[in-house]
């Protein structure tokens, strides 16, 4: 009967062939901009560590003076001062923690005749790698002890070892960063989490390249490596950062439990209670939020990419109701033909199934063309200056996600038409002829 | 043109009617809130900065070895810079408007007020206002007698000696309506500590923020004469003719690498690259939507002539009768664009109520502020003259029909 039903709609869509390609163009105009906006909406709205992230916190504590402060209503400062971030990270409450701050790491050629360049670095203390997952394909990460020695240690990315060392091993070679001779312990494998999570609030871009090197944070700050960002509530000298009135710093903690990570809160509320009590603090707020939390709160996915998808729905919508007029409009202008149909014994579920059918071909062929367009939508992409515009590429789940649109959405829209045709009456259309 | 027997024969059609309408309104909904957005990018790019836009260049180096005095270094730059063919002016300075990266104060009137007033956009560095081309509107401009080395004003307010600050500053018109209302700034005290106060000594007339997101604070800036060593975020600003930029800028760029060929140059663009990289996501968001909006038009036209095409094609009969009665051409013609303009005069109602309720959600979740009412005429011209338009041909094919085709049989 399929083929049957397959031949009758085939037919019935070749004799009005510019009405059928009027449905698949708007059907596949439709589809493409949603599965353009969808594939990038998922793309940044994706979790960087789904292995870890509910275990991961962001902590924040608020070291600002009372200026401006609404009890109840200012939210804890997003970074952390040097002198609170030390004392949490030796506090050792949470099963890992380290502070960290970007900043902009120059690398001296190896060769002579090239120019010195400007990498992304990560300043950061010992638990960095494992409380993240960072996967080394040489060597490792350094110690705590290399954090409070300021060991001049480094770990570098493998696109860096590639560029430097051609891909070979390169630990225990020497780099020069900032004018200080480094030696490399740990060269990692390919590691970019998108959202770059880690950066949120350092005052880096959210998505793209991972970072080059990772250095010591006290190694770092005594190479005078500056954070990418910084914030002082009083004037401050910005070049003893230590102990200026800024905060520079994000802190993270590893905590594998609801229970944990409620024991951490009361340990952040305590540390900022103590500190009120020593008069360094005046502002109790404390937060601390698990990883997904912590990029909704950051609003790490634009709110323009978020109205884009939106709006490629509401096109879809329309497309689909625009099909839905055609499909009608078509089959009413075949009511003769259902008519004859129904008098020579087919019965209603038949013709509905007929008019299913056909609009499933209207669907599935709006969804090959769908996809060109959504491979078109997505070059575009590709091309734009937004930071996150390389990783816009099709996957396997976006391509099955277009035929499963393209097929529920000319379903719905076929579903109306097909009622219709098979409510009509077998007599009266015979009479009318 | 009668009305009512285009009515009887739409209730002959109630659903295709009903889904023409459906569209109509949805569309006129989108693109009234879409056009509205468009318009608000358009705004919001149009922000001005206050400075000689298409006459300035911004160089940033960093330096691999420190300069052991980086404020005879950024002086010898400066002095390199003046030399290069073309240029008419070179300043230093800690930020640049729309230039994202920025430095800012937190301003009180009363040095022992809890509270601050507002937060500023503090510019330092030497020569500001002639190289951005700012205009003074009251007062006098910095000296270089005014200006004070940041390390000294540093070491002056830890040890409380307030001879080694600064005590003068400019600020912008906006700032001071914001301060004092229709009062004349010159020579009141602006604290950026309890220890710092600043005398106003100059107004310019309009000079935005790095980052001038909030479009209520962007010129919310002062100049505060401190000098900046040479380091990584300071920029090195360029006053030139527009046609010269890039030849001034390649120069000017070559006789840096040539004092230190070791050092890296991080930042070289003209102030219309900051601009526009500024404002590249509002630009790319509004391309999208002018796209959507074509992109809807054209699928709803295409949806209308259709719709319009298979009742022509249905009538066809009737319209021969019509016209075998002594209906004329033009009546024929007048009675499809007739039945579109009801069709799309409904959906147009419809799509303005829709319009209003994704504005309501739209300001709710994305911070937006309320859909004027002027857009939505604009909406409703806009969708009749698609729906004429659209409807043209099909109303021409009807009023093609010839009267003979009533005699015959189907």
């Amino acid at each position: 009967m399929f083929d049957y039903y397959l031949n009758l709609a085939l037919r019935s869509l070749r004799r009005n062939r510019v009405l059928t390609a009027l449905m698949i163009i708007t059907l596949a105009l439709g589809i493409g901009a949603s599965i353009t906006t969808l594939t990038v909406l998922r793309l940044l709205s994706g979790d960087p560590l789904p292995q870890k992230s509910a275990q991961l916190f962001y902590a924040q504590v608020d070291p600002y003076t009372s200026d401006g402060y609404v009890p109840g209503k200012t939210k804890p400062q997003r970074l952390m001062a040097y002198p609170d971030a030390m004392n949490l990270l030796h506090a050792h409450q949470a099963r890992r923690q380290a502070a960290m701050a970007l900043t902009d790491a120059k690398i001296a050629p190896l060769r002579a005749g090239e120019h010195p360049f400007f990498s992304n670095g990560v300043m950061t203390t010992a638990d960095f790698f494992t409380m993240f997952d960072a996967p080394f394909r040489y060597g490792g990460g350094w110690t705590a002890d290399d954090d409070e020695n300021r060991a001049q240690v480094v770990v570098i990315s493998d696109f860096l070892n590639d560029k430097l060392f051609g891909g070979a091993s390169s630990v225990g070679r020497t780099i020069r960063v900032n004018d200080h001779d480094l030696r490399i312990i740990g060269v990692l494998k390919p590691w970019a989490p998108q959202p770059r999570f880690y950066a949120q609030g350092l005052g880096g871009r959210s998505y793209g390249d991972g970072d080059a090197v990772f250095l010591p944070l006290q190694t770092a700050r005594a190479a005078s490596m500056d954070p990418q960002n910084d914030d002082c509530w009083a004037v401050a000298d910005t070049s003893k950062l230590e102990t200026a009135p800024c905060i520079w710093l994000g802190f993270w903690a590893e905590l594998s439990s609801d229970g944990e990570a409620a024991a951490y809160r009361r340990f952040l509320s305590n540390y900022v209670q103590q500190q009120i009590a020593l008069g360094r603090f005046s502002r109790p707020e404390v937060a601390l939020s698990d990883l997904p939390q912590w990029l909704r709160d950051e609003k790490v996915v634009p709110d323009d990419v978020r109205l884009q998808a939106g709006l490629a729905f509401g096109f879809l919508l329309i497309c689909v109701v625009n099909t839905v007029g055609l499909l009608l409009a078509k089959c009413l202008r075949r009511s003769q033909e259902i008519g004859v149909r129904r008098a020579l014994g087919a019965t209603r579920r038949a013709i509905f199934a007929q008019f299913m059918v056909e609009a499933g071909i209207v669907g599935m062929a709006g969804g090959l063309l769908g996809l060109v367009f959504a491979e078109l939508g997505l070059w575009c992409i590709r091309h734009q200056p937004a930071e996150y515009a390389g990783l816009a590429h099709l996957d396997v789940h976006m391509f099955l996600l277009t035929f499963l649109v393209a097929l529920v959405a000319s379903m719905i829209a076929g579903l109306l038409p097909a009622w219709r045709a098979s409510l009509l009456a077998p007599g009266s259309q015979l009479k009318a002829a | 043109m009668d009305i009512l027997p285009i009515l009887s024969t739409l209730r002959r059609h109630k659903l295709t009617a009903w889904l023409l309408i459906l569209e109509i309104a949805l569309t006129c909904a989108i693109v009234c809130n879409a056009v509205f957005l468009i318009g608000q990018r358009l705004q919001r790019m149009d922000m001005p900065s206050g400075v000689a836009e298409h006459e300035l260049l911004q160089i940033q180096v960093a330096d691999v070895t420190t300069p052991s005095n980086p404020y005879a270094r950024l002086a010898e730059d400066v002095a390199l810079l003046r030399q290069v063919p073309g240029v008419q002016s070179v300043a230093s300075s800690n930020q640049v408007p729309f230039g994202v990266s920025s430095s800012n104060g937190n301003i009180r009137l009363d040095p022992t007020q809890p509270e601050r007033t507002l937060s500023a956009t503090t510019y330092f560095g030497e020569n500001l206002v002639q190289t951005l081309g700012t205009r003074l509107v009251s007062g006098r401009d910095l000296q270089s007698d005014d200006f004070v080395d940041v390390e000294t004003a540093m070491k002056g307010l830890n040890t409380g000696d307030s001879k080694s600050l600064p005590h003068v500053t400019l600020i912008t018109q906006t700032l001071s309506e914001r301060l004092w209302p229709g009062q004349n700034p010159l020579g009141r005290l602006i604290y950026l500590t309890p220890t710092v106060g600043l005398r106003v000594v100059g107004v310019v007339d309009s000079l935005a923020r790095p980052n001038a997101f909030d479009t209520a604070k962007t010129q919310f800036t002062m100049v505060v004469p401190l000098r900046m060593g040479a380091n990584k975020d300071q920029s090195y600003l360029i006053r030139t003719r527009p046609e010269d930029r890039a030849n001034v800028l390649a120069a000017a760029v070559a006789a840096l690498k040539k004092a230190d060929p070791q050092r890296v140059v991080t930042t070289k663009r003209s102030f219309d690259e900051v601009r526009r990289k500024f404002f590249q996501d509002d630009r790319a968001m509004a391309g999208i939507l002018t796209g959507v909006i074509a992109a809807l038009l054209i699928v709803t036209a295409l949806g209308i002539v259709g719709l319009a095409s298979f009742w022509v094609a249905q009538r066809r009969r009737t319209i021969g009768v019509r016209r075998a009665l002594g209906a004329t051409r033009s009546n024929i013609l007048h009675y499809f664009q007739t039945e579109n303009f009801v069709l799309a005069t409904l959906g147009i109602a419809l799509g303005m109520a829709l319009a209003f309720g994704m504005n309501l959600f739209l300001m709710t979740h994305y911070e937006l502020p309320r859909l004027p009412a002027v857009y939505f005429p604009v909406g409703a011209v806009l969708l009749w003259l698609i729906g004429q338009l659209a409807v043209l041909g099909p109303a021409l094919r009807a009023a093609a029909v010839p009267p003979v085709v009533a005699t015959r049989s189907v």
